[in-house]
């Protein structure tokens, strides 16, 4: 009997709408797949793609994103950026040979906490599907960055 | 951020909270407590703690004690949503000398105890969460509060009577107020009412005093035909575009005489105040005690406009205030707070075909009903069919349209159970007719509404408690001929009912406005998936949005009768002038900063801010961030290719450090 695969999630939140779908979500009680991990942005637009990379070169087997609805941004437009990072990221994660289905992009309101856990629950199914993601593990990077890179940022620092 | 701070010699306390056992039940909390105890202490951790409930005073309390005696740099309070507590620590670790923001909230509560049920896999991510905040915690850097002035003006959008009552509270408050209406006149739909349940006081004699307070008060700018176009700025900081419409009349002249609609030779069906019932003349003033009462030209309709001839108006006007060339206004307004009291639309019953509202004469809406029963409407308050003459004998009056109903809105609209009451005891009044009220659950709870309720079963009304299925004028049996056929199934009797009237009289159910979504867009608010406002909490801010400075009051965050809305006005006024009586406004110093020395001047970053906050200085070849304008999302810093800007609150290195945290091994 070979045990299920419970996938690691992190989940990166905007705080305006998903978090407090997460919230809403807690206060009703409704439950949850327990695999994913939130933390808390100030807005989707905040989400830098190589939080994404860190995550899952820390171990994380897949990625949420979440913001505000198209058009209910707090911050008028920056879920559009969002949407625009996310595309591109599905693509580089394609380029190195990851799964783009290991980052997912939803779209919660304050008042969506059903859509929310719902959202969550299918995209734990879909990276229990992939399996892990056995991302490599070399800890030489640092080593690479000293020796080979390091000099050539610091030329360029403006005198 | 500065490299000093990254090594571990912060020291930090962490509090487990059991949250009597909302938290306990499911998380095992001491587990928790002994597990960051022993594998952080490389991060800093020097005491780790668990306590009943972290939110009292003794909970605090303990907080405020290993600050002073063990002398801890960093907070770390595991327990319900930052949204609920984060203040409440945040200010227990300012009372001990700790910058607020050293402090985080992890929320093992909402996010985990009251989600999950498996008491392994819970604590195992309780310990996760709470390892990537003390990660996260030990770049955080001390922050001031960002203090701007506040402007004590006020704008209240929408003249009904909750705007009406925040703009006349924070005005005899001493404070300026801008009141925008979008129909000519104040008042709302409460102007349009006849008796205002339970009391069956007259609406407009307990209207219109507050309507002309409002119209005459010193310290409000009452614009009525006015929309509001463009809102910039942020709380105590508000800069607003009104558009004040073209009534074609000057207001400076105006006496309000009234001979101008006297003379008017064109009638046209009033859509909107007479809820098509009645006529209105092409200038007119939607009804005799308007707030203010000039007229406005509607121009589509007027024959000048259409055929270049008439002006009978500007004929007879004494004091030559009609100006057929008036263009639309724009006007700028500067305020502090904004206060949304847009109210609802009513439920368009022809959508519910089996009603046959539209279709069938004698089905009237709600506010046709309202209208018709009012002294002062088209019908000078006889109760008529159609025909305008006959008295009904019977009458239906049907509960819950367009609500609590799967089809078309799940909620229920809260007033149409007294106001049905109230049309039932209007009908008996004026006509003696037999009524019927068809209803699913009766709910009448507020002061004196279920004696009113006992008041009309008194009064003979009959209650059929039961979902109207149709209303049809096909009849099946002689007595049916010429009637109207009520088709329901009783369920108190358990039997399907034929019951034929002369009337049918809907209760239409309480919609959020049309453009509710477009109106929020602008003044950055949400509406949630019902289409009504959101508050920031449903319960304990119940007037207040996510976005600071913005308010909402009345029917714009769900139905509300009379009173709950006038408490709504006012409850908004007091935050309101809370704000303004602080003179300054603290906003979070949650900011994008840049470093100059880093930045190339590229640009990229010069396009992703909404606010316009990021300013290029073209002379030093590098940008800058405007710290009042700045919001704090974040996006800016995200763009930066050369990592030169980075985010207070939400820096790169907290939330790489998070990231570490939460996939720490547990």
């Amino acid at each position: 009997m070979t045990e299920k695969f419970e996938p690691v999630i992190v989940g990166f939140t905007c705080n305006w709408c998903s978090y407090r779908a997460a919230d809403a979500a807690g206060t009703a009680r409704m439950k949850y797949a327990p695999n994913v991990r939130l933390i808390r942005l100030m807005c989707s637009g905040r989400l830098d793609p190589s939080f994404v990379i860190k995550a899952f070169a820390t171990g994380a087997d897949g990625v949420m994103i979440s913001g505000c609805h198209p058009g209910d941004c707090h911050y008028i437009s920056q879920n559009y950026k969002a949407l625009r990072r996310y595309l591109l990221l599905r693509r580089t994660l394609a380029g190195f040979g990851i799964e783009p289905g290991r980052v997912k992009l939803v779209w919660a309101s304050a008042a969506e906490g059903l859509k929310l856990t719902e959202e969550i629950n299918a995209f734990v199914e879909e990276v229990r599907a992939l399996g892990p993601l056995n991302w490599p593990k070399w800890d030489g990077a640092a080593e690479v960055f000293e020796s080979e890179l390091a000099p050539h940022i610091a030329t360029e620092v403006p005198a | 951020m500065s490299d000093e701070k990254k090594t571990p010699k912060e020291k930090i306390g962490v509090y487990v909270c059991h949250c009597g056992t909302n938290i306990s039940a499911v998380v095992d909390v001491e587990g928790v407590r002994d597990w960051v105890q022993k594998n952080m202490a490389g991060d800093g951790v020097v005491i780790a703690r668990d306590y009943k409930f972290m939110c009292s005073s003794l909970g605090q309390e303990l907080i405020e004690k290993d600050i002073k005696e063990l002398g801890l740099t960093r907070v770390v309070v595991a327990a319900c949503s930052p949204h609920l507590h984060e203040k409440t620590f945040r200010t227990a670790a300012e009372n001990a000398g700790l910058n607020p923001y050293l402090t985080e909230l992890v929320s093992i509560r909402e996010q985990i105890s009251w989600v999950h049920t498996d008491k392994a896999v819970a604590t195992a991510k309780a310990k996760s969460l709470v390892a990537g905040t003390v990660k996260r915690v030990v770049n955080n850097e001390a922050l001031e509060k960002l203090k701007v002035p506040i402007n004590a003006n006020t704008l209240v959008v929408g003249g009904g009577i909750a705007g009406i009552q925040a703009a006349l509270e924070i005005a005899n408050g001493g404070f300026h107020v801008y009141l925008v209406e979008r129909e000519p006149s104040l008042g709302g739909h409460m102007a349009q009412f006849d008796k205002t349940f339970p009391t069956l006081d007259c609406s407009a004699c307990i209207l219109t005093p507050r309507m002309v307070e409002a119209g005459t008060h010193p310290n409000i700018t009452v614009l009525t035909w006015s929309e509001v176009t463009n809102v910039s700025g942020y709380i105590g900081n508000f800069s607003v575009t009104i558009k004040k419409k073209s009534r074609c009349v000057n207001e400076e002249l105006c006496t309000g005489c009234g001979i101008c609609i006297e003379k008017c030779p064109k009638k046209v069906i009033d859509d909107t105040f007479e809820a098509g019932l009645g006529y209105r003349k092409v200038i007119y003033t939607p009804f005799a005690q308007a707030v203010p009462n000039f007229p406005v030209l509607d121009q589509p309709n007027c024959t000048y406009f259409e055929k270049g001839t008439c002006k009978a108006c500007e004929k007879f006007c004494p004091t030559n205030a009609i100006d057929f060339t008036q263009q639309d206004q724009i006007l700028n307004v500067e305020v502090g707070n904004i206060i949304l009291a847009t109210g609802y639309d009513l439920f368009d019953a022809s959508r519910m075909t089996n009603y046959g509202y539209g279709r069938l004469a004698n089905v009237y809406s709600s506010l046709e009903f309202e209208r018709m029963s009012n002294s002062s409407g088209p019908t000078n308050g006889h109760i008529v069919l159609r025909d305008g003459k006959t008295k009904p004998e019977t009458v239906g009056i049907i509960h819950c349209v367009g609500s609590r109903d799967k089809n078309f809105n799940n909620h229920c609209s809260a007033i149409c159970c007294m106001q049905s009451l109230k049309f039932a005891h209007l009908v008996k009044e004026h006509t003696g007719a037999t009524v019927y009220e068809f209803y699913i659950d009766m709910r009448t709870p507020a002061k004196s509404y279920d004696e009113f309720y006992q008041r009309i079963i008194d009064e003979g009304t009959v209650f059929v408690r039961g979902k109207v299925a149709e209303i049809s004028d096909i009849p099946r049996i002689p007595d049916e001929e010429g009637k109207l056929i009520i088709q329901v199934e009783d369920t108190l009797v358990g039997k399907q009912r034929r019951i034929p009237v002369d009337m049918v009289i809907l209760s239409n159910g309480l919609e959020p406005r049309a453009d509710a979504k477009q109106v929020g867009k602008l003044f950055g608010i949400s509406c949630s998936s019902d289409g009504w406002y959101i508050e920031r909490h449903p319960k304990l801010d119940p007037v207040t949005t996510m976005t600071e400075g913005i308010l909402i009051a009345g029917c714009a965050s769900g139905p509300k009768d009379i009173p709950a809305s006038v408490s709504q006005g006012a409850a908004a006024a007091a935050r309101v002038m809370d704000k303004i009586l602080q003179k300054e406004v603290e906003l979070e110093p949650v900011r994008a900063t840049i470093d100059e020395d880093k930045c190339s001047g590229c640009r990229i970053c010069n396009n992703m801010c909404p606010f316009s906050a990021i300013l290029y200085i073209e002379d030093k070849g590098v940008t800058r961030v405007n710290p009042a304008l700045c919001q704090g999302c974040g996006t800016c810093i995200a763009a930066c290719p050369a990592g030169a800007i980075s985010g207070t609150g939400f820096s790169d290195e907290q939330i790489l450090a998070q990231i570490d945290g939460i996939l720490m091994a547990v």
